[in-house]
């Protein structure tokens, strides 16, 4: 066992764990963090998908020693205190989840492609998307919901005074 | 904010958020806004810990504190019984108890219920949890509805019969009114309503069933917070795996298991000798440790010696070899015969048509894999011992069929949480998990969750069956389908036919078509299978929409027109049935769905439209898929067209999603799923080997629901059936082949 450090949604956090532990179990089982979800283990599904400085990554094959020192965000740190984040909203408001279980990897990839690009097209969101599984089949509605919430985030004006982009998908 | 602040937060506003009607409704994005009334997640809480006497006062007697609670404040607790898994039941059952009641949504919090006998059959399956409960949840809502307006009718001193109970108020003509939180305490008096004198509300005066609601929990879902059965936490915890042998039925002999107890978070390990039921407890080595990746780890070091002498042998290659050599034969035995199919196939007048088709094992990938925390305390002494279980599952209450006979426990010695399930489609309605998990809490002495790799789910899965069917059909010399014979080649566990495996008497077109034989011949594997999403219908449809197709073309006809012939004059085979077709009920879907996807107008070169129906569980469904083929015969679904009979909607985003679901899971599962075993052993093993649709192949899903007055039922399986045929008879048009073997990608085909 031995001592890394991380910052996980702003807050420093020391894990003593296994130098082979992937982020994602550190996460679950040592921080106690069980929004981000175990699918696959191999990097295929995107269910444990988080941001590493940043970047949307497959926690499930980054161990904590490869980011010691580096900052984690994870689906339980995407809201802006009490203030949802745009998709987790669109995400309630178009009723995207079915089971549910592979959303906050969804929504953490979207999350960073709207970093990126703050205005996808579908193809943008396609290619962005296209890591993550849904078992449900609900790519349709997270497409729109992505959509959906880029209006929020480009809005100068306050959300409520943003009319709904309806038919988007 | 630190993430305790948040979920605090969070969890205080989730209910009401989450239960906003509108789905549309843009203004709450800050929940700072809409905290207010201090409402408690339960929901995300063990349920001992919401004691009824948190939740307010209750309403009326023993009938009504099964399912509604209501507070001096107002706030209407509905408590949701059945498992949730993504077919949204969680949201629609509450739904129909608010509206009966006169409740406004707003003021509704939904928490799933306890495990226990009083909240009825708690299991979901079969499409069935809305044909089944419709009634009951609107008995319950009236029956508290009843008892607000005989406690406004005490409180105003006015007649009952004036009073109107809406929007979580009892009014009068005269605009009195007072609300159900003013009336809790009093409604708590009233004599329970004798159920055969409550009277239901018209479907016209609905204002909650038939509209769009989010799921009730998706907002602790987007937020991260814990839900599912894999996210249960209990105070010192272990963590547990366990690893069985990959031909099943192979006996454990021996493993390294000195090696395994010194690897990194391991706490013990040991052999297990099992009780040779695949759905109770096998042979296998369990692992404890103090995280998950620590018993994963440990689990890929493993090095067991398996007696394999009792073990499947099971050989996909030989199943279709065995079966192709029985094309064009009749089956060893008869399910169903009526007229004189030879007759009409010997009849040198009419035009015969053979096919033979072939479908795969397909595994149910839930994303969540199986899992269970288990807590066995030994009782000191005095004391028994007892058993706390956490379990996403189907039934939960089947884990008292173990709980007795294995481990001696009555049923007051177990407690059982029934947990969100990640994905179901009739995977966990087993036990295996859960005793694998009691096993190691019970060695261990500690709670422990216990969890299946991804090679574990699909290694060790009930899997959808496979199968072959060799069709016939005699066509008359004006194109009329006159004769129609299925010999059905299926597959049995332990001699009996395994779920999905069976071709009924009823299949269509057996009832529609004069001169009919169904025979079969069953192939005795060793491999388990299980339901898996509309199971029997999802191979069938294929096989007979897409033969029906292939018939219309033999016969010179349009398909739709010789669909509709075939399906005749409207009638009920079996009247009041609701699991019998209704051929008025499939025209109407079928014209429905051929016209809103614009049947008959020209396609261009290389593109193609393809209609399928297909009646099961208790739906009439009507798909038509436009789809595209490149030279390289790389396959785009555009659109899928579906239209819908299912009586009224009870949420009408939640059958939506079903619907877009279904066929999405049809394409998928057509594209490129494929379980195949050889020498016993399953050859695929995680996602890399079995590929699933990804959103950039998902196609547009336009759905049309008929509201017809007939009894309302489920929606979570029966889209899936008629997407394959569609897709496969839509090839044909775009290019002039046949697909008679799933998956797409065995002819070459990728999505």
């Amino acid at each position: 066992m031995t001592r890394y450090q991380l910052k996980v949604n702003g807050e420093n956090r020391e894990l003593d764990v296994d130098s082979q532990m992937p982020l994602l179990w550190a996460l679950r089982d040592v921080l106690g963090l069980v929004g981000t979800k175990y699918g696959c283990g191999i990097a295929q599904c995107g269910a444990c998908t988080v941001h590493v400085n940043g970047t949307p990554t497959r926690s499930c094959l980054v161990r904590v020693s490869d980011i010691s020192g580096q900052s984690v965000r994870t689906i339980e740190g995407l809201a802006q205190g009490t203030d949802l984040h745009p998709l987790q909203q669109a995400w309630i408001d178009l009723g995207v989840p079915q089971c549910g279980y592979c959303q906050a990897g969804q929504i953490m990839s979207a999350a960073a492609l709207l970093e990126e690009k703050p205005t996808p097209t579908d193809a943008d969101i396609d290619a962005a998307m296209a890591g993550n599984y849904c078992r449900c089949g609900t790519y349709n509605r997270i497409r729109k919901a992505i959509h959906s919430a880029a209006t929020y985030f480009n809005a100068a004006t306050p959300p409520s005074s943003v009319s709904p982009k309806e038919d988007v998908a | 904010m630190n993430n305790n602040d948040l979920v605090s937060a969070v969890t205080k506003a989730v209910v009401r958020a989450s239960s906003q009607p509108n789905l549309n409704r843009r203004s709450f994005l800050k929940l700072s806004g809409i905290t207010g009334g201090g409402f408690l997640l339960a929901s995300v809480l063990p349920m001992r810990l919401v004691a009824a006497e948190d939740l307010g006062s209750l309403v009326g007697s023993v009938e009504l504190n099964t399912f509604i609670q209501v507070s001096s404040e107002g706030e209407i607790t509905i408590y949701s019984s059945n498992p949730e898994m993504g077919q949204g039941i969680k949201t629609a059952l509450p739904m129909i108890i608010a509206e009966e009641m006169g409740a406004k949504w707003e003021d509704v919090r939904v928490l799933q219920s306890p495990v226990d006998e009083r909240f009825g059959l708690q299991g979901a399956g079969g499409s069935t949890t809305i044909p089944r409960s419709f009634d009951l949840m609107r008995q319950m809502g009236a029956s508290a509805r009843e008892m607000f307006i005989g406690a406004a009718s005490t409180a105003m001193e006015l007649p009952k019969d004036e009073l109107k109970a809406h929007e979580s108020a009892v009014s009068h003509t005269s605009g009195r009114s007072l609300t159900f939180g003013q009336l809790a305490a009093l409604a708590v008096k009233q004599p329970v309503p004798d159920p055969s004198t409550l009277v239901f509300k018209d479907r016209e005066d609905y204002t909650i069933i038939g509209t769009s609601i989010s799921g009730v929990d998706n907002l602790v879902i987007t937020t991260g917070l814990a839900l599912f059965g894999i996210d249960t936490r209990v105070p010192d915890m272990l963590y547990g795996a366990y690893h069985k042998c990959p031909a099943i039925g192979g006996k454990i002999v021996s493993a390294n298991i000195d090696e395994i107890k010194k690897l990194p978070g391991v706490k013990d390990a040991f052999l297990v000798k099992g009780n040779d039921n695949v759905r109770e407890l096998l042979d296998g080595v369990a692992i404890i440790g103090t995280s998950t990746w620590a018993v994963f780890n440990a689990k890929q070091k493993l090095k067991v010696e398996w007696d394999e002498s009792g073990a499947s042998k099971d050989s996909w290659t030989d199943l279709v070899a065995r079966a192709k050599a029985l094309q064009n034969t009749r089956g060893d035995e008869l399910i169903d015969e009526s007229g004189s199919v030879d007759r009409e196939f010997s009849d040198a007048e009419n035009q015969t048509l053979t096919a033979f088709y072939e479908y795969p094992f397909v595994s149910h990938f839930c994303l969540e894999p199986m899992n269970c925390t288990a807590y066995y305390k030994a009782g000191t002494i005095g004391e028994k011992d007892t058993l706390e279980l956490w379990i996403p599952t189907q039934f939960p209450a089947g884990a008292y069929r173990v709980t007795k006979p294995m481990y001696g426990l009555e049923q007051e010695q177990v407690t059982i949480h029934q947990m969100r399930l990640g994905g179901s489609f009739g995977r966990r309605i087993s036990n295996e998990y859960v005793c694998e998990a009691i096993e190691m809490s019970r060695r261990a002495g500690a709670p422990v969750k216990h969890t299946w790799t991804r090679e574990d789910n699909i290694h060790h899965d009930f899997f959808r069956v496979g199968g072959f069917q060799s069709v016939k059909g005699a066509l008359s010399s004006k194109g009329k389908l006159v004769a129609f014979e299925d010999h059905f080649i299926g597959m049995t566990n332990d001699g009996k036919p395994v779920s999905g495996s069976r071709f009924r008497e009823t299949e269509f077109p057996m009832l529609n078509v004069e001169n009919v034989r169904a025979t079969k011949t069953m192939f005795e594997i060793g491999t388990p299978c299980g339901p898996w999403r509309a199971p029997g219908a999802n191979t069938t449809a294929f096989v007979i929409q897409s033969f029906i197709h292939e018939l219309a073309l033999a016969a010179g006809r349009d398909h739709l027109e010789f669909l509709l012939e075939i399906m005749g004059e409207p009638r009920w085979f079996d009247e009041g049935n609701i699991r019998s077709l209704n051929t008025g009920r499939a025209v109407d879907v079928i014209k429905l769905a051929a016209e809103k996807a614009g049947w008959g107008r020209k396609m261009p070169e290389g593109r193609g439209l393809g209609l399928a129906f297909h009646f099961s569980h208790a739906a009439h469904i009507a798909e038509v898929a436009e789809v595209s083929v490149d030279a390289d015969k790389k396959l785009t679904v555009h659109n899928v067209t579906v239209a819908v009979d299912i009586g009224p909607i009870i949420n009408m985003s939640g059958a939506t999603s079903q619907v877009e679901g279904a066929v999405i899971d049809g394409l998928s599962t057509m594209a490129a799923q494929k379980i195949t075993m050889e020498n016993g052993r399953i050859q695929q093993s995680n996602f890399h080997d079995y590929k699933i649709l990804r959103m950039p192949s998902s196609p547009r899903v336009d759905i049309h629901f008929i509201q017809s007055d007939y009894a309302p039922t489920g929606i979570g399986e029966p889209a899936l059936p008629p997407l394959a045929p569609a897709v496969g008879n839509a090839i044909f048009a775009a290019t002039g082949h046949r697909v008679r073997r799933m998956p797409l990608s065995e002819e070459g085909y990728t999505v």
